[in-house]
């Protein structure tokens, strides 16, 4: 399949290029990129006009929920793939948290094929550090690592043990795979619904303190740097955990880090009237640490945005406050929340695209995330002008928990290219035959 | 589900969206319902034919008996839902609760329930109907404030200024309390100075350094200096589960620092009078001395229940009238 | 009595009774109660909140002055006993109800400032009635502007209001800082 897209703004963090330029896609590979493309005699497949467009790398999020198997009343991995596309993500890793947990080969290749049947984005299963994620004895890092997990993690849960954690950590230096990690001590936010602070105080609801994520932060940096192992904070959500990043990147420990795209945008006050689609934990937190995601993200501290993306069905979310689930969806949000801050200047587009796609790339070591010549052709082109309201209607998840709802966003992927074939077209799935 | 568009005029979910006018409107109306509570005939036709549906999902005799006897009172058709005799405790979630009470379409419902925000929760679904929160969690308890309020206007009502620029003492486990949170607004709404009293692991900082209530409140570690000078004491009941959570090392810790007697008071605050939301722990806030002394007001508080929860339900349920004739 | 500034009532208000005429409907009446209850021993006035509250001290200030006795005075608040439930303010203000004089065998003379429909009335009663039986119960109004709905008539007018049901009556008194006076308002669409 060949496919000519032109006049496209050609952006690639991988080189540092914003131009406009025609790229054309062959037998899967990005094959020319230049000025104007003269394709000879035999025509492309599709051409693409991308006027007024970007055309960058195929978005990747780091961090999805996919909740197959064991709870496909929430999502599938077929669903949540064309939640995927339809935000412009190429690529998603999605934690282990199912049931049973992803810690077992049998698991991951389950969740592959059916990755592979839904023939829509590359899916990357993360395996679990410990079996059943209980914190108790190493999962087959190896064996996971072999049938396809690009990371592990305990998503939901730390890994408590310390001792564990060390292990684990030396266990994956040997093939360079990271340790994605949830950051929260859960003595400190036992029964915890949403962030400790004034709010939480009048609202009468017990609080997740920053603390708690903050001491989990610390003693893995501490881990990371005694084991060279690698150390992915989740979803960062504090100033204080930032800090913390950002002192252990400069004593070149070897830590990356990821926020969320509602940690970006949102503070706790969007649990006001106790809205519990605004529960998540990390929880949302106050202007201050906002702020501070957002100059992390900008200086390079925080390496990527991955969005969490976390379905629950209605049941679980519309029940007292405390008892709701944590999460929102984030797949179909995540490209436009993050077009705001490039429209308002607080990040620029290349750096947006960088923490999107060629990052990502970078810290879970995975294919794409640059449109050199010869590269993988996974590319998302973005209409950053076009308004929609993000609508029920809309979403392609089998779930609704977001606080986004009935939200007008400006930008919207306009198609999805994965392994050189178009998956997503101005809203319209195509499957493979 | 999103809870934000509340009308909060309706309802009675907290002190918090009460302004002054209505805070004062619910004390009027209360005193004429103390007058109402001495009569021979302590009966008015008022809310003849309104339903009032009392769900208390938290064990409560105290304030379910106290609006039972408010709506009876007011000739309104009273009827008790409690958690062990309703489908509640057979697993019904609360939103199957809404829609079962949304059903019965009563004028006003009483909620009790052991998680904050429930009555926003409620609140949110019923179109009809006008919700009273009871007690949600640690979040309101606005009849416990407004009854409190109305027992010090009756106590003070020779003082100049009534129950403003009083300086209020709340002594005891704030962290955990909806009694404090609706009292400290409610003084707070009233220009008074407000004084939190106890242990540091019970007065959360941030209450304290963040105004999270908007005005400055004080916090005071020692009993003796908390109360010093304080027109008002209010006792707070203590969770006897709380050692276990790590909050006090034991209750016999607690009481021997915080549990207040009549000569600690006649000390520091001599003119001071006594509150407790009850029931009382003699001998662990509050010693059994005082409690039975002239000074506390703990049983003129139950009195003062009944006529302010006739003053919401008056108003509550006819104003729901209003808007169903529409 | 306040010394507070005499307040006016709107322009488009027509007067319809003037002060000089209330005074002397206010004597009128109370020598047409003092007439038909000859023995005063029993004799109570409770007027109904507000205008009747004001109209009925007035009545038992008279009587003190003719006969001069202290006949028991109360007034009874009607919120808590309307039929219709429904208020005109989303803050429902009682003013109480305060009958400090035995009601079981007195006889009371009813006041109320205009007697309309006669659902008032009707709660005044329920009202009494809760605190006792009382041997009877006569009605005075300062006006009768008619279109009853309840079988009620008033036992001593002072004037007779012909009024079609689209005009309001409202009566103005010195107790709430106006002049007496008793205004005929046409309804706005």
């Amino acid at each position: 399949m060949r496919i000519l897209i032109k006049n496209g703004l050609v952006i690639d963090p991988s080189r540092q290029m914003e131009e406009k330029l025609d790229l054309l896609i062959e037998a899967g590979v990005v094959k020319e990129v230049s000025a104007s493309i003269n394709v000879g005699p035999s025509s492309p497949d599709q051409v693409i006009d991308a006027s007024g467009q970007w055309v960058v790398p195929g978005l990747i999020d780091l961090h999805v929920h996919l909740r197959e198997p064991g709870q496909e009343w929430k999502e599938t991995v077929a669903s949540g793939a064309a939640a995927a596309v339809m935000g412009g993500f190429t690529a998603v890793c999605c934690m282990p948290n199912t049931d049973p947990v992803n810690d077992s080969a049998e698991v991951t290749e389950f969740i592959l094929e059916r990755a592979d049947t839904a023939g829509l984005c590359r899916v990357y299963p993360i395996g679990a550090v410990t079996m059943g994620s209980k914190g108790e004895r190493l999962a087959p890092l190896s064996e996971l690592k072999k049938a396809g997990c690009v990371a592990f993690s305990d998503d939901g849960q730390p890994v408590y043990n310390p001792e564990i954690m060390r292990r684990a950590l030396e266990w994956v230096r040997m093939f360079n795979a990271p340790i994605s990690c949830h950051e929260e001590d859960k003595h400190l936010s036992r029964g915890g619904a949403m962030n400790e602070s004034s709010l939480s105080e009048r609202m009468g609801l017990i609080g997740m303190p920053k603390v708690a994520e903050d001491v989990m932060i610390a003693r893995d940096i501490e881990l990371a740097r005694v084991t060279g192992g690698h150390v992915h904070i989740c979803h960062i959500s504090s100033a204080r955990g930032v800090e913390l990043v950002r002192r252990a990147k400069n004593d070149g420990i070897n830590v990356t880090a990821e926020v969320t795209p509602h940690h970006l945008v949102l503070t706790e006050e969007a649990v006001e009237g106790y809205d519990t689609n605004a529960k998540m934990s990390p929880p949302l937190r106050e202007e201050e640490e906002r702020l501070a995601l957002i100059e992390g993200l900008s200086d390079g501290t925080i390496d990527v945005v991955a969005s969490d993306h976390a379905p629950h069905e209605a049941a679980s979310k519309e029940v007292e406050f405390s008892e709701a689930a944590y999460g929102i969806l984030g797949l179909q949000t995540s490209l436009p929340l993050l077009l705001d801050f490039v429209d308002s200047g607080t990040i620029s587009r290349l750096r947006m695209i960088e923490v999107l796609s060629t990052a990502p790339a970078k810290v879970f070591n995975l294919k794409g995330g640059s449109l050199k010549e010869g590269k993988v052709a996974d590319l998302t082109i973005i209409d950053p002008q076009v308004e929609w309201i993000f609508s029920p209607e809309t979403v392609k998840s089998l779930s609704f928990n977001s606080p986004f709802i009935g939200r007008r966003m400006k930008g919207a992927a306009r198609a999805t290219i994965v392994d050189g074939r178009l998956v997503m077209l101005d809203g319209q799935l195509i499957r493979s035959a | 589900m999103t809870n934000t568009d509340i009308d909060y005029s309706r309802h009675l979910l907290g002190i918090e969206h009460l302004s002054r006018e209505e805070l004062y409107n619910y004390l009027d109306n209360a005193t004429h319902f103390l007058e109402v509570s001495e009569r021979d005939l302590k009966k008015v036709p008022a809310l003849r034919g309104k339903t009032v549906v009392n769900l208390f999902l938290e064990p409560s005799t105290r304030t379910r008996t106290s609006f039972e006897i408010a709506g009876k009172r007011l000739s309104a058709d009273t009827i008790n839902m409690t958690a062990s005799g309703s489908s509640v405790s057979k697993g019904e979630t609360l939103l199957d609760t809404a829609r079962t009470i949304a059903a019965m379409n009563p004028d006003v419902l009483v909620i009790r329930h052991r998680a904050s925000g429930a009555a926003h929760f409620l609140a949110s679904r019923l179109e009809n109907t006008a919700v009273i929160n009871a007690g949600d969690g640690m979040h309101e308890h606005p009849t416990q404030a407004l009854l409190d309020l109305l027992t010090l206007r009756q106590h003070f009502k020779d003082r100049s200024g009534g129950i403003e620029g009083l300086r209020v003492a709340i002594v005891g486990d704030i962290r955990h309390s909806r009694v404090a949170r609706s009292n400290i607004m409610a003084h707070l709404l009233l220009g008074n100075k407000v004084r939190l009293v106890g242990p540091s692991t019970l007065i959360p900082d941030l209450l304290v350094k963040e105004n999270c209530f908007g005005e400055p409140l004080q916090v005071f570690y020692r009993l003796e200096e908390g109360i010093e000078g304080c027109d008002v004491i209010m006792l707070l009941r203590m969770q006897l589960e709380r050692s276990a959570g790590g909050f006090i090392p034991s209750l016999e810790e607690y009481a021997r620092e915080y549990c207040l007697t009549s000569k600690i008071v006649e000390r520091y605050a001599g003119d001071a009078v006594v509150m407790h939301p009850g029931p009382i722990n003699r001998g662990i806030e509050i010693s059994g001395e005082l409690a039975d002394s002239p000074r506390s007001l703990i049983e003129k508080q139950v009195t003062s229940g009944v006529a302010v929860r006739m003053a919401v339900l008056f108003k509550l349920a006819t104003a729901s009238g209003e808007e169903k004739r529409e | 009595m306040t010394t507070a500034e005499t307040k006016k009532v709107p322009a488009d208000w027509k007067c319809v009774v003037d002060s000089d005429t209330i005074s002397r409907c206010i004597s009128r009446i109370t020598y047409e109660i003092l007439e038909k209850n000859r023995d005063i021993q029993n004799l109570a006035i409770v007027g109904i909140r507000t205008g009747g509250e004001f109209l009925g001290r007035r009545i038992k200030n008279r009587i003190k002055e003719i006969e001069g006795l202290e006949v028991p005075f109360g007034v009874v608040d009607i919120t808590l006993y309307r039929d219709d439930l429904s208020h005109s303010s989303s803050q429902p203000e009682l003013k109480g109800t305060d009958l400090r004089f035995s009601v079981s065998g007195s006889r009371i003379v009813l006041v109320d400032d205009v007697l309309y429909t006669g659902r008032t009335v009707r709660a005044a009663l329920d009202a009494i009635t809760d605190f006792g039986r009382p041997s009877c119960v006569e009605l005075a109004v300062l006006c009768d502007r008619g279109h009853r709905e309840l079988p009620i008539r008033p036992d001593y007018v002072g004037k007779n209001l012909p009024t079609e049901r689209n005009e309001f009556v409202r009566v103005r008194l010195r107790e709430m800082n106006y002049q007496d006076g008793v205004y005929l308002i046409r309804k706005k669409k």
